[in-house]
Order: structure tokens, then sequence, then C-alpha cells
């Protein structure tokens, strides 16, 4: 068992991921990630680690640098936010059509406008079609943790896609927490030597990125899909190997205090650790609250899901992205599509809560439970709101 | 693994789409493409080699005399022979002609 520390998220976050000796570091510096490659560029630079650290002109470079030093058969890693991680759209849905396993940490952010560097989902929401696995840590501890899972997920041959580790800018990413960080000979243990599927190697000739005509591109796209959804065996078997090793248990979804729960309130990312403060507070006035919090976004995990909600009879769903001109936020219009064929589904509201930046305490994550429990039926268009904008 | 020259349904497509076999693309006879083809007149050829180079396609080979001709089964008729050739010793005709 690894040393507990006091340490920075993103530091602890890049010290991870230099367990996992990653062949190549391609980053491009922007807030609120940039002390994730900073301390990386340390880490290669003390030669600790021995990588190939580029030292890229923008995200589009880093990405299409990470995906093609991924092609060779290299361990790649890069980590960015908001604009840089759109900057990178054009490569992002490419590097999973090419089943190339980099991993990348995203401190997420707001989109602007307003320019804002502070901290909501929207930016992984606008890449959340691209064919990623998509993971979302609620603390530092689950940050290292599922940085050095994510290796070996991606990496695995029925996977081979790309994984990204959403942890929340600021919120995690500046914040000093006490992390069990595991040594080297640990990580070495749970995470073999990378063995590509196929490389770009003179010895070993193959053609990546070929044309699709539309006589492929339909079959193409439909193998693509059916790796990620099967990918989802794949994270579970790699999270109960982690428990075994490591004994910290994931799940897709994790409940908390949800037996005998009529009302369940849904979080992704850090805000699940102050729900729960919420939820026992509640729980002390007697009110059956519980909490589900979603650690798997892609591929969604939708039969878990439906296991988590049985029983319960309102779900408070919180987003931290705005679909603008949608049926709500991205998380809402999911869990509502996943319980559309259940025959005894609960009522579900959506609060979209935290952008850019705004706090969002205990007794918010309180009212909104208490207005959720209440609440009578309503219009799918009308069922979610902006939390806490003022009239 | 076998790769498939076409892929039936979807569960055979290569991960990735990865072609794994090298040299495949000569199995792709680009000539199809074509809507002109270039003609040589020989009288004009100082058999310089600048339409053999420029060939994108890489489908112009020299005969035993020096002088170029193209392989019709791969010229996709971009014509960019004729515009290179300086001596004017290439002409493009339409197909049908």
């Amino acid at each position: 068992m690894g040393k507990r520390i006091g340490m920075e998220i993103a530091l602890a976050a890049a010290e991870a991921a230099a367990l996992c000796r990653p062949d190549v570091i391609a980053a491009y510096p922007i807030t609120p990630n940039t002390h994730v490659p900073e301390h990386l560029s340390d880490i290669v630079a003390e030669g600790r680690l021995d990588a190939e650290y580029i030292c890229v002109e923008s995200e589009h470079s880093a990405i299409s640098a990470c995906c093609g030093a991924s092609g060779t058969g290299a361990r790649a890693f890069t980590a960015t936010s908001s604009q840089g991680l759109l900057f990178m759209q054009e490569i992002l849905p490419i590097v999973p059509s090419l089943r190339l396993p980099v991993v990348m940490v995203i401190a997420n952010r707001a989109v602007s406008g307003p320019i804002n560097v502070w901290n909501d989902h929207s930016d992984i929401m606008y890449q959340r079609d691209t064919g990623w696995v998509s993971l979302f840590a609620a603390n530092g501890q689950e940050t290292v943790d599922m940085v050095i899972q994510a290796f070996k997920i991606g990496e695995h041959r029925d996977v081979m896609l790309p994984v990204n580790i959403n942890i929340d800018g600021f919120q995690l990413t500046h914040v000093v927490e006490p992390i069990f960080m595991p040594d080297q000979e640990e990580v070495d243990r749970f995470l073999p030597t990378y063995k590509p599927f196929a490389q770009l190697h003179p010895d070993t000739p193959v053609s990546m990125g070929s044309l699709g005509a539309p006589d492929i591109f339909n079959e193409a796209m439909c193998a693509k899909n059916d790796a990620l959804v099967r990918s989802k065996k794949v994270i579970l078997d790699v999270w109960k190997e982690w428990e075994k090793q490591f004994g910290r248990k994931y799940e897709p979804i994790e409940s908390y205090k949800t037996e005998g729960a009529e009302t369940l309130i849904v979080t992704m990312g850090s805000m699940g650790e102050t729900a729960e403060i919420a939820v026992d507070e509640l729980r002390k006035d007697g009110m059956p609250v519980g909490l589900l919090k979603i650690k798997l976004w892609r591929p969604f995990p939708f039969e878990e899901f439906r296991r988590a909600v049985k029983g319960a009879k309102a779900l408070a769903v919180m987003d931290r992205a705005v679909s603008c001109g949608g049926p709500g936020g991205p998380v809402f219009a999911e869990l509502r599509s996943a319980l559309y064929d259940e025959p005894k589904k609960p009522k579900t509201l959506n609060f979209i809560i935290g952008l850019g930046g705004r706090d969002v305490v205990v007794e918010d994550f309180i009212q909104m439970a208490k207005k959720t429990a209440a609440s009578k039926k309503v219009k799918p268009e009308d069922a979610y709101e902006i939390y806490g904008a003022r009239e | 693994m076998t790769q498939k020259r076409w892929p039936e349904g979807w569960r055979d497509v290569t991960p990735g789409c990865m072609v794994l076999e090298a040299g495949s693309a000569v199995e792709y006879h680009t000539g199809s493409w074509r809507a002109k083809k270039p003609i040589w007149d020989n009288s004009k050829c100082i058999k310089c080699g600048v339409c053999y180079m420029f060939c994108p396609e890489g489908c112009i080979t020299e005969d035993q005399e020096g002088f170029f001709v193209a392989n019709l089964e791969y010229c996709k008729g971009c014509g960019i022979c004729t515009h290179e050739c300086w001596p004017k010793a290439i002409v493009m005709v339409n197909e049908e002609d």
C-alpha cells in the first residue's frame, strides 16, 4: 500500500499518470488543467520519467501528437480544459475511430462566453458523442485511481478506445486533499506494458485513417459504437481488479443512503460530496432522501441506473451544462430516456446548477430535494430550471 | 488475423478500419475515375521524364526506347503530366474519342 499524502489534486493526477510510465506526453496549458502537464514536465525534466514530452503549439496539436504517438504503439497522455478541449474537437472522434487508447485528464471548465475559467461540465458535454470512455471523479483519490485505471481499460484488447477522466476545475484541481498514492511496484503489477493491436512501424506496415466511403462508413460507425458499448464489461472487470488490489470500490453508479429513499439526488463529479452532507441533514430530519453519483458517463450504464432508482418516487437530477433549446441538461435527457419504457418510473426534475463556477452549497441541495419530493407531474419542457438564476 | 477484401457486415470491419495489408492500394484500379486520357506524341518527346516524375499516381513508366506511357488501369486522367510537359508532347483526349 502506498503512502497517504496531502497533495494538490492536479499534481496528484500528474503523479498518477507518471506512475503509468507514458511514452509520450503532449499538452498545452490552459486553466484550470495547467498544473497537470506542468507537473508532468517537471517529472520528465527531473529524470523521474523516461518519456517524450512534446511542447506543442496548441491543443489541436496536443491531441494530434498523442493520436499519432498512440498509432506507433506508444502510451500517450494529455490533459486540457474548456476551450482547449473544444479546439481538440476535430481530432477527438478520430482517436476512438482509430481505436487508439490515448488517456486524457479533463479539468472541467465552462465554455465561453462570457469568458469564464471556472468549473462546470459544458466542455465535456460538447464532446459527449465522440466515442471516448468518459469517467467522472468526485475527489482526489478517485482522480488518481481513475487515471491509472484508464490506461488499463483503454488498452484492453476488447476495448482499444481512448479514455477521459473528468475532474472539476478548481473544485478538484486546485484543492489539496489526503490521497493514497500507489507506489511504482503496485502500479506496475496492476498495469502491464502496453501491447498494441497494430503499430505504425516499417516492419509491420498498416494503414490507419484511410477513406471510408458511403458503402463502408455505416458499418464502421456501427463497429465503433459497439466497441464503446461493450467496453462496460471490461470497465467493471478492471474496477473489480482494482478493488481486489487496492481495496477501493468503484461502481458506474454509486449509491449513498439510498435504502428506503423516496427522493434521490443524482450528481456527477465533485458536487456529490456536498450533496452527501445534504442527504445526512435531511435524513436527520426524517426525510427519506438518498444520493446517486454517476462515475461512468460513457458508455452510459443504463442497467445499473435502472437498478439504482428502483423504488424511488422522485429524482432530482443535477446537471452542470445547458443544452440550449433542448429538453434540460444532458444528464437529465439521458436519465429520462433510460426510464421511458419502465412500467413504474419516478418523477424527474432537472436542476442545472453550478454554471461557470457558481457555488452550490448544502442548503441548495436540501431545497432542491424538498422541491422534488413535493413536485407534481410536469410537462417535459417545464421539467428543468437553471437553479439560482436571479430573477 | 486475416483481413477480408470487403467487409460484408459491421462485425467484419477491422479494428479502427485499419488496413492490415501493405501495398493493398494496388488492387484499387483508379482508372475508372478517368474522363480524359493522356496521349503521347513521341515525335515531340525529348525523353526528359518530367511526366514520370510529376505523375501523382505513379502510373507512368519508361518503355524500352526511353519514351513514356501511362498505365490506364491506374491513370485517373488528372492531366498533370500534360500540364508539366513543356515540349507539349502530351495531350488529353476524351475517353470515348
